[in-house]
């Protein structure tokens, strides 16, 4: 039995739909990515899954635990650690978890314990004791993970762990997580940083206006897609015209899928091709027809190559048309209770 | 396995260690926060006494014998500013609770697997019930000082009933509007304008008896009233509630009366936000 199964969820804020139809399982013990432009539904998702937000429609069933109808029961097995960190800023760190200890019921000696342990976890130090409100993000994320983990949760929530943190904090936030999927917790995380998906994840979903448009390993998921994807320039600065001859020249040839001119990138031509031979008869044709060659590249597929395949268009392209109709301010009020 | 009952019963007493458990955590973080930032305690305490002082000094020299009973101005003024000290504390009950839901705090307080939610109102209601008898303690003690009287044994406690009544229904009401409003500006706008109107149209700074019929009836019906008459007769002497300590224009009212209306206002008002709070909550 799956840890989470989410069904058929909808979920629209006023005429805005958040979620259609989303389906998602995720394994127990396992470190699950959720990937996705910023608007896509991730964090509604989160957060009816963390039992703040109800479905308009739709099953969440937690650890065999129907969320919506045992809500409290969800709650005890699961940390949400939410991607704006609210904080008290004029309690210290130790102040803030003891009352999260109290508000999860652990008895107190264990709950000094556990915090001992965190703290030592995450390199809290004497910051512990100072408050809130002179953290910086990294320290604050640091606390809100202590807060999310003292409980010892069956399962972890992240929306958007590393959002704004720098290098340092970022790497180890995933050391950590790393860590307490090989001790047995589950992770799920939600992130719009395709490296980030990358590095953790053992499986991962992409969303899309509100659903799961692609599901598996980030290594299947990129077998699927097969082909290595090549980038031709033809010189450093192209222009359309030569850009579409050379496109002509090489499109019928076996084995060549997908020639698409980049004109963001200097009329660069991005190619699929099947089978490493391909690329030697790409190279004579340009011989042939006396095209120069300024750079040749070619790779693997990347998870921008299945997020591209699945929704027609790249992750930061999908970031930058989400910004302009997101309306924040409405949002934050529908988060408040 | 011996008996159906015993989990049940285990189960119970682990549900009241619980709750009283979360209940104990969320009010100390209400009083972290007040000893960190007293503003709001000295405020409270220095603006209803800048009214005893100044306004207590106004009529200092008034013709003797100009109000009922032949009482000294600042001894009458003396109940009023007590029990006004009590409301405006009690008004700002909301404000926290605001401010948690505004940043976010709340939702931290609902994924926890509360054994009743009841407990967020719970410690609201524990913390500005004792801010608020703090200030008007403090409002009391330097009536006495100014000469102004100290109530009797019996009276003390009446005047304690009396307070914690109105304290309760005020923060019912403010908690009420911490969750209909949205934001704190629009409630910090409904404390400040609520807060002088309800002074001057109460017995608070002058009796029935000097109003105009308009205003009469406002005082008469202004809650405040209620809670000012029972305290300035706690000061008066000889306490009997069965007195009459209100003429107001619909009727008298006994100070068995005011009491009765202020249990009346209490249940009504947390009656009346029940539904609001159970659903903002659920």
């Amino acid at each position: 039995m799956p840890l989470i199964e989410l069904r058929h969820l909808h979920k629209a804020y006023g005429s805005v739909v958040a979620l259609e139809d989303l389906n998602l399982e995720v394994p127990e013990a396992c470190l699950y990515g959720l990937l996705g432009p910023n608007g896509a539904g991730k964090t509604s998702t989160l957060r009816i899954l963390a039992t703040l937000l109800e479905p308009d429609s739709g099953s969440v069933q937690v650890a065999g635990i129907d969320a919506l109808k045992q809500p409290r029961a969800v709650r005890r097995h699961l940390g949400y650690v939410a991607q704006e960190v609210a904080i008290d800023k004029i309690l210290t760190g130790r102040e803030l978890l003891q009352l999260q200890g109290d508000l999860y019921h652990l008895q107190r000696a264990d709950r000094d314990q556990r915090m001992a342990d965190l703290i030592e976890l995450l390199a809290m130090g004497d910051w512990v004791d100072r408050r809130c409100g002179t953290y910086s993000g990294g320290m604050r994320r640091r606390l809100d993970l202590a807060a999310g983990l003292l409980h010892r949760p069956r399962l972890l929530v992240l929306d958007e762990p590393t959002v704004g943190l720098d290098i340092e904090s970022r790497s180890a936030i995933w050391d950590l997580l790393r860590q307490l999927v090989s001790q047995g917790t589950s992770v799920l995380l939600s992130s719009h940083y395709l490296e980030e998906v990358e590095a953790l994840a053992d499986r991962m979903a992409i969303i899309d206006s509100g659903r799961v448009i692609a599901e598996g390993t980030p290594d299947g998921l990129k077998q699927q897609l097969g082909g290595d994807r090549v980038t031709l320039r033809v010189r450093e600065f192209s222009d359309a015209a030569e850009a579409d001859r050379v496109s002509a020249l090489l499109r019928p040839l076996d084995g060549v899928r997908q020639v698409v001119v980049n004109r963001a990138q200097g009329f660069s031509l991005n190619l699929v091709i099947d089978g490493e031979a391909v690329i030697n008869s790409v190279r004579q044709c340009l011989d042939h027809q006396g095209v120069p060659v300024f750079a040749l590249a070619q790779s693997r597929p990347s998870l921008d190559d299945v997020y591209l395949q699945a929704t027609g268009r790249t992750l930061m392209d999908a970031e930058l048309a989400l910004a302009g109709q997101r309306d924040l301010k409405q949002e934050k009020r529908q988060s408040m209770r | 396995m011996t008996s159906p009952t015993l989990p049940s019963l285990a189960d119970d007493s682990g549900a009241l260690s619980e709750l009283i458990q979360e209940t104990v955590a969320l009010t100390r973080r209400l009083f972290l926060q007040l000893l960190r930032r007293p503003s709001t305690l000295i405020a409270g305490i220095l603006q209803p006494l800048i009214w005893l002082i100044l306004f207590g000094a106004l009529f200092a020299n008034a013709p003797e014998g100009l109000l009922p009973g032949g009482m000294s101005y600042g001894r009458f003024l003396g109940a009023g500013v007590i029990v006004f000290t009590a409301f405006s504390g009690a008004l700002n009950a909301g404000l926290p609770v605001m401010f948690d839901r505004e940043f976010g705090f709340l939702n931290r307080l609902l994924v926890a697997p509360l054994r009743s939610r009841s407990s967020i109102v719970l410690a609201s209601v524990i913390y500005i019930t004792a801010l608020s008898l703090l200030q008007s303690l403090a409002i009391m003690l330097t009536a006495a000082a100014l000469g102004y009287g100290w109530p009797g044994g019996a009276g003390l406690v009446l005047v304690l009933v009396t307070l914690l009544l109105l304290v309760f229904a005020v923060t019912a009401l403010s908690l009420g509007l911490a969750f209909a409003l949205p934001g704190h500006i629009e409630l910090i706008a409904v404390i400040f304008v609520a807060n002088l109107p309800l002074l001057f149209a109460s017995t608070a700074l002058a009796p029935l008896s000097f109003m105009p019929s308009w205003l009469g009836w406002l005082a008469a019906l202004n809650p405040l009233t209620f809670a000012i008459e029972p305290i300035r007769a706690a000061y008066r002497g000889p306490l009997d509630l069965s007195l009459v300590l209100l003429e107001a224009p619909y009727g008298d009212v006994t100070g068995f009366g005011c009491l009765g209306i202020l249990v009346a206002l209490t249940v009504g008002l947390f009656l009346l936000i029940r539904p609001l709070l159970n659903r903002k909550l659920s």
